[in-house]
């Protein structure tokens, strides 16, 4: 159990580091998830700790992270759909304002049918 | 050392190296599938936590399902991603400060937890005859805070109805695009034909055997929703259309159902979301099923995205 508790605490590192360093949007997309699979482990680790009345690990915890999985699946698929619809419009997934005030993005949306 | 002690710290070590695996890598593709690999690792990491009924979330949603999103957005985008690496010094700053952290909540989790464990496992196992229900995870996301898992559903939903409107106004309710343009390759169209009803029997299996059992809706749906996708992706059937009635039905069915369940239980029980004494089991399955279905086909259009395409007259 401490193993999977230090293994957590690293992964919410990593996870933090490659959100702050990595410069593509898709990249920390896939970071946050590590990040946020980190901090699912933990709620593992209160989970096992809490085992009792015949039972390996506390559901309460473990219900919550279910909960939460689907959650960041969700989030992950809405980050993922912006990230694409940007695409579409630029051609490139910049978010730094140089690329934003040098291209204009293509605004097919505004034209009538 | 224990062959037991061994075998965790060998997958916490390869946990480890493929999540720095994810994060170094130079390609978004590679990144994309170590992190598939890395999330069916940490589902073993849950089932030596005890933990089945979260192993099987993290590999079917948070592993697959996930991982098949992203494969999608990096094939997509993957080579056309512009930004350059940020200075070295803030490399080594962030570098620092992310170890501060690591090292912070490992001294906390290792060190600083409450001893002896507060635990709810008690009370939660003493009132799951009353449930009729074996599985007490189960038990927890649909009786003692059934309104949790009704609200997530409502997330799944609202995550939906935002990635449909990214939709540009001239295709929306339109068709969206899944897999690439070429035409599938002959592999993928026979495993299309060959695992659906396998997939399918499990995923009810699964459905089926949450009341007492690891498993439940999320499990299944994540199934399920697989099992359509790989028939979509192989062109063996065509996505409908964002504005079909059948699927927003689809969609809406399991959480209607399950509040229509937790309404009449101001009714026929005490309070919202109670079941009547007897029928709390039946009632379950019942909610359990129709979320199945809607989680499946929640999940599956929240990864095939937005509307593409015009719809067909």
């Amino acid at each position: 159990m401490t193993i999977f508790a230090a293994c957590a605490a690293l992964l919410m590192g990593l996870g933090l580091f490659g959100l702050i360093t990595n410069p593509q949007p898709l990249r920390k997309i896939v970071a946050f998830n590590i990040l946020g699979s980190g901090v699912f482990l933990l709620f593992g680790i209160v989970a096992r700790r809490g085992a009792a009345a015949g039972v390996g690990a506390d559901p309460v915890p473990q219900a919550l992270v279910i909960t939460g999985i689907v959650v960041a699946f969700a989030a992950t698929a809405m980050a993922v759909a912006l990230l694409l619809r940007l695409f579409a419009d630029r051609g490139d997934t910049r978010l730094d304002h140089e690329s934003a005030a040098g291209t204009e993005p293509a605004r097919d949306d505004c034209r009538p049918p | 050392m224990t062959s037991a002690l061994a075998f965790d710290l060998a997958l916490a070590a390869l946990v480890l190296a493929i999540a720095t695996l994810t994060i170094a890598a130079r390609e978004a593709m590679s990144a994309v599938i170590s992190f598939i690999a890395y999330g069916l690792l940490l589902s073993l990491a849950w089932v030596r936590l005890r933990a089945p009924d979260v192993a099987l979330t993290e590999a079917a949603i948070g592993a697959g399902v996930t991982g098949l999103l992203l494969l999608g957005a990096a094939a997509t985008i993957g080579h056309r991603q512009a930004g350059a690496a940020p200075p070295l010094a803030l490399m080594l700053a962030a570098g620092l400060a992310c170890a501060l952290v690591a090292s912070g909540l490992a001294a906390t989790t290792l060190v600083l937890l409450p001893e002896p464990a507060p635990t709810l496992a008690p009370p939660a196992m003493a009132s799951l005859a009353t449930t009729g229900l074996g599985n007490p995870v189960t038990a927890v996301l649909f009786v003692y805070r059934a309104l949790d898992t009704l609200l997530e559903k409502v997330v799944l939903v609202l995550a939906l109805l935002g990635v449909w409107s990214l939709a540009p106004d001239r295709v929306w309710g339109g068709v969206a695009r899944l897999g690439p343009d070429a035409p599938p390759r002959a592999m993928l169209v026979f495993l299309a034909q060959l695992l659906p009803p396998v997939g399918m029997l499990i995923a009810i299996y699964m459905f089926w055997t949450g009341a007492d059992h690891p498993g439940g809706a999320f499990q299944g749906g994540a199934i399920l929703a697989a099992m359509w996708l790989i028939v979509l992706t192989a062109r063996l059937a065509d996505m409908p259309a964002t504005s079909h009635p059948g699927l927003r039905l689809l969609v809406l069915a399991g959480p209607m159902l399950f509040a229509a369940i937790g309404f009449a239980g101001w009714a026929l029980a005490d309070a919202f979301l109670a079941y009547p004494e007897g029928y709390a089991k039946p009632l379950i399955i019942l909610a359990e099923a129709g979320l199945t279905l809607s989680i499946a086909a929640t999940l599956a259009c929240l990864v095939a995205g937005p509307a593409t395409r015009t719809p067909p007259p």
